[in-house]
């Protein structure tokens, strides 16, 4: 186990309440950033670090930060994205249902590095006894004097609120959410301009994902230099890999980033092997949005380097052979998994949460779900797995926001790696009628080599 | 397209909608989270509440009612409440069940989860039973992968659930007496 810079406190008995966080050296960043640092060196700690934004895209977040306008006499905004729909992930929820002050506490310096003095967490509808939590922890900060006005006696004050939303996996990218923070529809917006110039109200605002601003605490404490000696080159720090799927501990893990992929699967620290003894077939490493990788992929990279768990080397090979880190929701499948069932599921997945304002995306993720469907009720045809490419194709790029590419990358990536067992679909309609055919009769994977 | 009214969606003759005191009282503190010309933001968190206080779902004269308190158009509320798919726009049993279904889930049994409940309450994913008790619902990702599979009801979420817990809870709804609802103070 590496070194646990946000999960260290998290199973402290009262843990939740204000009184055993600050015995644990909770708000100690606060004290130390409003007390001894300027604004820009909050920023320059940040920037040292090489923090990389933890929701999924992985953007430096110093450089995020310093994209904020500051026209004068206009108010700034932080909004912390709590929306976290992202199937496979849910290392925010048990990062805020258990530890709310840890987030509570990354906020303050965040937003004294910006100068943003109100700052709205958006938390998924679903998410209602949590934001209950959170409004809790909120009220405690406001009256030992965490957060208000003029806080530790600084002269800066710091409103925080939280927002509930109403189940919509849109609102997870960041203009979208932005949208529905407003009131409206979640239906992300075309950028520019960018929520750094023009986001929440049109005033400038940042959006950070909410294990990003947690991860601002120690970087506060221990200083950046310090967080950037965790980790390999560009991938830095430590990271949240929720683990699910077919393993025997689920669960959420922090990891320094490096730990080889094959350890994290198989180490009794971390997942602790595929449940039932049965042979791994494939795990998608980084939410659904990331494309799939079989098991010859996942612990060797095509040039066949370890494969470690870092942004670098999880997409090493492109989508060729790669995958990416993306938001750490880290599922694995066993040899009973049916990868075209798995891909009928995410494309219903997809077609139910497309805002729709973009055809590609409306449509064609609709197309995909109804292909998928013809191929897992024996009903498709092997020329439809072409088809089923072509559309995919056109969809990615197309689109005002990445959910286009989302929708078809997991789609594309599975055709690429499993076209076998598409094939067979079409071949076996009898077969594949029963939805458990792939747990009675494994469809066999042919040889393949990825080398050269 | 055309409206076409159905006893769900008529303005005319439709049950009327007032939120309580308790419940305006809670909206007007909503309100005071944003710039008053920023109003509309509270929309959401108040649909929240007034679905809470209409019986799990918007009605047309619960959503105009929300309208009229942030002073905005009636369609600016209708268009959110249908974009959102925690909002229902006709009625839904007592104990609304939501089975997540996405591959996480699925690959740790929710589609046995649901066909279970289904067979047991008689209904199908999207059906509320004929005595108004429960409503099955198969649910995208909760983000509760890690203890799949799971329901959510109300606020609470019910996790890794085999099909003995399943049938414990649909009896322990069943002699209960309350809604559940999403804005539910729980323990948790």
């Amino acid at each position: 186990m590496g070194r646990q810079l946000l999960l260290e406190h998290i199973n402290k008995p009262g843990i939740r309440g204000l009184e055993a966080y600050r015995a644990n050296g909770g708000y100690r960043s606060v004290e130390k950033a409003l007390k001894t640092m300027t604004p820009e060196a909050v920023l320059e700690e940040v920037k040292k670090s090489g923090l990389r934004g933890r929701g999924g895209a992985g953007f430096p977040t110093g450089m995020k930060w310093s994209f904020l306008a500051k026209p004068e006499g206009v108010p700034r905004y932080l909004v912390v994205n709590a929306d976290e729909s992202e199937p496979g992930t849910f290392k925010d929820r048990y990062l805020m249902e258990r530890i709310p002050h840890l987030l509570i506490e990354g906020i303050v310096p965040s937003c004294f590095a910006m100068g943003a003095n109100t700052c709205y967490i958006y938390i998924r509808g679903e998410y209602f006894y949590v934001a209950r939590i959170l409004e809790q922890a909120i009220a405690e900060a406001y009256a030992a004097g965490w957060l208000g006005k003029n806080i530790l006696g600084s002269g800066f004050d710091l409103d925080v609120y939280v927002h509930v939303g109403a189940g919509a996996y849109i609102c997870g990218e960041e203009t979208a959410l932005l949208e529905s923070l407003e009131g409206k529809r979640g239906n992300p917006r075309i950028k520019p301009p960018f929520p750094a110039v023009k986001g929440l109200w049109q005033r400038p605002t940042v959006v950070n994902n909410v294990e990003t601003i947690c991860a601002v605490v120690p970087i506060i404490n221990d200083g950046g230099e310090e967080y950037a000696k965790i980790g390999i080159g560009k991938s830095t720090g430590t990271k949240l890999i929720s683990a699910s799927g077919h393993i025997n501990k689920p669960g959420v893990y922090e990891i320094e980033l490096g730990v080889p992929v094959e350890e994290f699967i198989n180490s009794d620290a971390y997942c602790g092997g595929i449940s039932g003894g049965r042979p791994l077939k494939a795990c998608i490493p980084g939410g659904s949005s990331v494309p799939i990788l079989p098991a010859e992929l996942l612990y060797r990279t095509a040039k066949f380097e370890m494969r470690l768990m870092t942004y670098e080397s999880l997409s090493d090979g492109g989508f060729q052979t790669g995958s990416m880190l993306g938001s750490g929701g880290f599922y694995v499948m066993n040899d009973t998994t049916c990868i075209v069932r798995a891909t009928w599921n995410h494309s219903r997945f997809y077609h139910h949460e497309s805002c729709g304002q973009c055809s590609p995306c409306r449509e064609g993720t609709g197309w995909m779900e109804k292909i998928l469907y013809r191929f897992e009720h024996g009903l498709a045809r092997t020329d439809d797995i072409d088809l089923l490419w072509d559309v995919q194709r056109r969809i990615e790029g197309n689109t005002i926001c990445p959910f286009g590419d989302a929708a078809a990358w997991p789609v594309a990536a599975s055709i690429r790696h499993f076209r076998h067992e598409f094939e067979y679909h079409a071949t076996h309609p009898t077969k594949v009628k029963d939805p458990k055919h792939c747990e009675k009769e494994p469809i066999p994977y042919p040889e393949k080599s990825y080398a050269g | 397209m055309q409206h076409i009214p159905t006893p769900h969606n008529a303005t005319a003759g439709a049950t009327p909608f007032s939120l309580s005191d308790a419940g305006l009282a809670e909206c007007r503190a909503i309100m005071a989270r944003y710039p008053e010309e920023f109003a509309k933001s509270a929309l959401i968190p108040i649909l929240h509440i007034a679905q809470t206080e209409n019986d799990g779902w918007l009605s047309v004269p619960a959503m105009d009612a929300v309208a009229k308190l942030l002073g905005i158009q009636y369609i600016e509320v209708y268009e959110v409440a249908t974009f959102y798919s925690m909002f229902n726009l006709s009625p839904v049993g007592k104990h609304v069940l939501e089975v997540c279904h996405t591959v996480p889930c699925m690959l740790r049994g929710a589609d046995d989860v649901i066909a279970h409940i289904g067979k047991r309450l008689g209904i199908k994913p999207g059906e509320t039973t004929k005595d108004g008790l429960f409503t099955l619902k198969a649910a995208e990702c909760l983000g509760s992968c890690g203890t799949a599979p799971m329901l959510q009801c109300g606020a609470k979420y019910h996790e890794h659930l085999t099909i003995e817990k399943v049938d414990e809870l649909i009896e322990k709804f069943r002699s209960g007496e309350k809604r559940n609802n999403y804005t539910d103070r729980i323990e948790a």
